[in-house]
């Protein structure tokens, strides 16, 4: 189906699954003014395209995630981010369908961004990799998906930053997307989600050991800003009463308060933990291009401001998934985009999904969101004329 | 919130019939909004049999799921939030079906209806008829029929009226009542009896003026 692959990085251990070189004779035209080209996509898949290339679902990751949804991750020996979703009979059955996730442009894991070398210096970019938004990364999975010769996407689904890519998905393609799947989203990042991404860019930038984005050259990797920022961010994803239940005020390997700066309570270490997990797996320059591609994005503002405008005359069939305790991304602001799917007179569906979890709930074993989703994908597949067939 | 539709046994032939009769009073091929719509049985019945545009809003998560897997475009919510959120006439017909004495400002619901909809069709419970009337005049509580079938500390149903008072709500706030079906106790027209002694519930087309 696709061309020979070329080999991938030495270094760079991408796992299972498929890297291309696309943009050779057309560049990607990026948000930012700049032609990116050629540049490299990784990406994975599962089940099979069937004949009339009707069955593929697109997933997209969110901020941190990767193309590693259903397999075992190569860097961190743990499974896929989303095998509770993604498997043979389950929610996104990959005996059914086609399942195709890439890393996203700016990403670590084999797509081109700042870690990749430049092909006009053979270095890695660091900063001088452009600034990206969500809209590019979506338009270079576009170039896979031609690529590939598929034209038109059964589902596109995605929490968080994952959302984000579906809903402009739906808005740059919608003919090419016929049931659209946001979960955890907004239509625009708030001022509070801003706030956040700027305190985990400011520990990178804070962390000597980053030079001015320059680390690879200098050998060294900003570790300790890094984790600060996952520190910080990991927080957001969860909820008060997540890391009440979890952790309460329990005291970490000890009886009683020392009066000290050692770890003292549990949910210090499991945040220590976090942090320094993630940086055996990310890259600082990543974070700081992805970060920013999800603050630029506002999907209001490419169609003068009216949301509703952005989806007029859409086709597409979308199912709007919340969580209760998830302030982040809270319920109003999926709710936003319902109201502009519904002033669209589009096809919605919405359901607020009950649970302590916070952001993170997506990503983790909630039921209701699995049969909402379930009846959701089945009943659009039988529209899609899916239904029985086997790929 | 609404009085809950349980799942149709069989096929969608076999919808409730107070829902059928909804259904005959809308016109093919037009756009309608089930406010309330529970396992979407009424959607999934004028989608297949009228070629109805519907879209619904229902406020518990199973009856959501049961619609979206019916492949129904629903949306989780309720009446009195969720109705300000749509333009101005986005629907043909806007239903609201043995809710509207749930809701917690049924005249500000009645006016969101026919706002975002050139018609409404409101059906609910008429506190008047006449075995309601009864058991408290005889009984000397509160009263309890089918179709206000839970006791005074569990009732959803917090602004109940008679036929009576909604009629008088119609002239005062202008809506034009273009069709108005009373049904006995069994789901049965009323032919000429005094609706508002033997319906036990009452359907409405409402438009504005």
């Amino acid at each position: 189906m696709s061309a020979a692959l070329p080999p991938l990085h030495s270094l760079d251990p991408i796992g299972p699954g498929h890297r291309v070189a696309l943009g050779e004779t057309l560049p990607l035209k990026l948000d930012c003014g700049l032609d990116l080209g050629p540049y490299q996509v990784a990406y994975t898949t599962y089940g099979r395209l069937n004949a009339d290339r009707s069955n593929a679902v697109l997933i997209c990751h969110a901020l941190t995630g990767d193309q590693h949804v259903a397999n075992m991750n190569p860097i961190t020996g743990k499974p896929g981010w989303w095998v509770t979703m993604v498997g043979p009979g389950k929610v996104i059955d990959t005996d059914r369908f086609f399942v195709i996730c890439t890393n996203v442009l700016g990403g670590c894991m084999g797509s081109s961004g700042p870690k990749e070398a430049d092909p006009a210096t053979g270095t890695p970019y660091g900063l001088k990799f452009p600034v990206i938004t969500i809209r590019d990364m979506v338009n270079a999975q576009a170039m896979l998906l031609d690529h590939l010769g598929i034209h038109q996407l059964f589902c596109v689904i995605g929490g968080s930053m994952g959302g984000m890519q579906v809903l402009q998905w739906a808005a740059s393609y919608p003919d090419r997307v016929f049931a659209a799947i946001p979960i955890a989203c907004a239509a625009k990042h708030s001022a509070q989600n801003i706030a956040f991404h700027e305190v985990g860019r400011q520990a990178i930038y804070a962390d000597p050991d980053w030079h001015k984005g320059d680390y690879f050259a200098q050998e060294t990797t900003p570790r300790a800003g890094l984790a600060v920022a996952r520190m910080a961010a990991h927080i957001t994803y969860l909820s008060e009463a997540a890391l009440h239940r979890k952790f309460g005020r329990n005291l970490q390997n000890r009886e009683r308060i020392t009066y000290g700066f050692e770890t003292e309570f549990q949910v210090e270490s499991y945040l220590l933990h976090q942090g320094s997990t993630f940086v055996d797996r990310f890259d600082a320059n990543s974070y700081l291009y992805i970060t920013r591609a999800m603050d630029y994005f506002d999907l209001a503002a490419q169609a003068g401001g009216n949301l509703a405008n952005v989806f007029k005359g859409t086709k597409t069939k979308f199912c709007v998934v919340s969580f209760t305790s998830d302030w982040l991304f809270p319920t109003s602001e999926n709710k936003e985009v319902v109201r502009a799917l519904n002033a669209a007179a589009a096809n919605v569906s919405f359901v607020e999904i009950e649970t302590d979890k916070g952001h993170d709930a997506f990503l983790l074993d909630e039921p209701e969101m699995f049969s909402t989703l379930k009846g959701f994908i089945d009943g659009c597949a039988e529209q899609h004329g899916l239904n029985g067939a086997r790929a | 919130m609404s009085e809950a539709r349980t799942p149709a046994a069989a096929g969608h032939k076999d919808i409730r019939r107070d829902l059928l009769m909804i259904a005959e009073m809308v016109t093919p091929g037009s756009r309608l909004l089930d406010v309330g719509c529970g396992d979407g049985s009424l959607l999934e019945y004028l989608a297949s049999e009228k070629q109805v545009d519907g879209r619904g809003i229902e406020i518990r998560q199973s009856g959501v799921n049961a619609c979206v897997a019916r492949g129904l475009s629903v949306i989780q919510g309720d009446a009195d939030s969720d109705l300000p959120d749509y333009p101005d006439a986005a629907f043909d017909y806007v239903v609201l079906s043995l809710t509207l004495q749930a809701t917690r400002n049924p005249r500000k619901v009645l006016h969101e209806m026919l706002r975002i909809g050139r018609r409404a069709i409101v059906s609910f419970p008429n506190f008047a008829y006449w075995r309601v009337r009864l058991q408290l005049l005889l009984g000397g509580r509160m009263p309890m029929t089918a179709a206000l079938d839970d006791p005074w500390y569990e009732t959803q149903n917090i602004h109940l009226c008679t036929i009576k008072d909604f009629d008088e709500l119609c002239t005062r706030d202008g809506f034009v009542v273009e069709q108005r079906i009373a049904v006995d106790g069994q789901g049965r027209r009323l032919g000429n009896a005094p609706a508002n002694w033997f319906g036990a519930q009452a359907v409405y087309i409402l438009r504005r003026r």
